[in-house]
């Protein structure tokens, strides 16, 4: 059984399975990848359990690709576990780097999710009002299921993270270089984001149709106008977090005709994403005017959950304060 | 300290060129006002980042003041500007994080007003202290204990 090909494990937390998909994407550049490496331990497409990482001498998982934000206790618990047997970590994609999407979560706590997905959504047919518990008694047998943090988390903030892949979901060229960097022991200090450290501005073809002095005096949703598929969005009045989002994704959405929306995260130079883009955003509002300024500040319907789309859980402030949820 | 009755703590970011020296003006002339407010020189209103705000609020402030020159006065021009069309969406984002409005301001005192900051720095402390503890800091009670 014994060889020497590094030992890789992939394994998902809370997320939507994209980033798995991330890694299918490779096509038949996994072929190389699986050449080279063991792969161990893959719930989403291999028939490995718990055990049989519990039984892997600790440091013996060359690299763990860890997805997901960490939303339930047994995510922690077998992240943790990974974390003991491997020699690196790998924070793969946007919600196991910042928190992403389910990180929008920390605006409600585990009472108000349960009661809208499981009591008020128009679809729920649910007369028992029945809501998971983490016991409960079924025919005389105890039933546990894994306790609903109130709060989401990012990897980092459960374990020691070595590496982040951003991305929603990360894209292929990055995963390969990852991969080839570990493969290759040419990787950076620890703690990098495996992307340039730019904005994506710096990037964007659309940086050229940016005014000299860019300034919006009305803020339009995507769905509100016919966008010019060549003109800056923020030129347009659109919301793009290009300014504060970190380069490197290939210019996916812009080239969709779709304005950033963050998932890259910040630059190394900013704590914030959010904070910062309000920061940048809020200056090219074009007045000075205290009436007006409330007039265009009333029309971004949702400027916490706009800027920090994916990355509340490692925001400065991390959540909503919890005595204020209802 | 935490069994005493409630001072707020208050983080103050003054702009060097009107609003420290009226603060300083109102120290030279002796006024008497409420030392809760912990006082952050700038160059400029406009130089305070959000996340400057933001950090203060995350490591225990229960309000936060960004003070400057009034409209016009600005030593750089527009600096004063920025930071109200800042100070403006950050108020609303913030209370979706569940601060609310008036522990976030945004007050015009000139060199000249001494007066005016003393008179400041008792009212914000007074409405801190009505509205009571943020509790909001990293380390204490804002999230739950994962382990049992």
């Amino acid at each position: 059984m014994s060889n020497a090909k590094p030992k890789v494990a992939f394994y998902w937390c809370s997320s939507c399975g994209g980033c798995e998909e991330s890694i299918v994407d490779l096509a038949e550049d996994i072929l190389k990848v699986v050449a080279a490496v063991d792969i161990v331990f893959w719930p989403v497409a291999l028939d490995f359990k718990k055990k049989d990482v519990q039984a892997m001498p600790d440091g013996s998982i060359a690299v763990s690709f860890i997805n997901g934000a960490i939303r339930l206790s047994e995510q922690e618990e077998m992240v943790k576990l990974l974390r003991k047997k491997s020699q690196l970590v790998v924070a793969h994609g946007s919600c196991s780097h910042l928190g992403g999407i389910p990180g929008l979560g920390n605006f409600w706590n585990r009472e108000t999710i349960f009661r809208r997905a499981y009591l008020t959504t128009p679809s729920t047919d649910n007369p028992d009002k029945v809501v998971p518990l983490e016991k409960s008694v079924v025919d005389g047998k105890e039933l546990t299921l894994p306790r609903f943090y109130d709060t989401v988390y990012a990897l980092d903030q459960v374990i020691d993270v070595d590496y982040y892949l951003p991305g929603c979901a990360p894209p292929r060229d990055l995963i390969l270089n990852a991969v080839t960097a570990i493969l290759e022991g040419k990787l950076p200090p620890k703690g990098a984001v495996l992307s340039p450290n730019k904005s994506l501005c710096d990037d964007c073809e659309r940086n050229e149709t940016k005014p000299e002095k860019l300034t919006i005096k009305e803020i339009k949703r995507p769905w509100e106008v016919m966008l010019d598929p060549e003109k800056c969005f923020l030129a347009q009045g659109v919301i793009c977090m290009g300014p504060a989002t970190r380069t490197g994704c290939g210019e996916r959405c812009i080239e969709a005709n779709m304005p950033c929306r963050g998932c890259f995260g910040p630059t190394d130079q900013v704590y914030d994403q959010g904070g910062k883009f309000l920061s940048a955003f809020a200056s090219i509002l074009d007045t000075n005017d205290e009436k007006e300024i409330d007039k265009i500040v009333s029309t971004i319907v949702d400027p916490a959950g706009t800027f920090y789309r994916f990355s509340l859980p490692s925001s400065i402030l991390r959540r909503k304060k919890l005595e204020a949820v209802r | 300290m935490s069994n005493g009755p409630f001072e707020p703590k208050l983080v103050g970011f003054l702009c060097n060129w009107c609003s420290y020296t009226g603060a300083d003006l109102a120290g030279t002339a002796r006024m008497t006002y409420a030392p809760n407010l912990r006082i952050i020189r700038v160059m400029c209103s406009g130089r305070v980042d959000p996340q400057f705000v933001l950090k203060a609020f995350a490591e225990g402030a229960d309000g936060v003041l960004i003070s400057g020159c009034h409209p016009g006065d600005c030593h750089y021009q527009e600096g004063n500007y920025k930071a109200l069309r800042r100070a403006k969406l950050l108020s609303k984002m913030l209370e979706q994080f569940g601060i609310e409005k008036e522990r976030f301001r945004l007050e015009w005192v000139s060199a000249s007003e001494g007066v005016k900051f003393q008179h400041v720095c008792n009212e914000f402390t007074e409405q801190i202290r009505k509205l009571g503890p943020l509790n909001i800091n990293q380390n204490g009670g804002n999230h739950e204990q994962r382990q049992a």
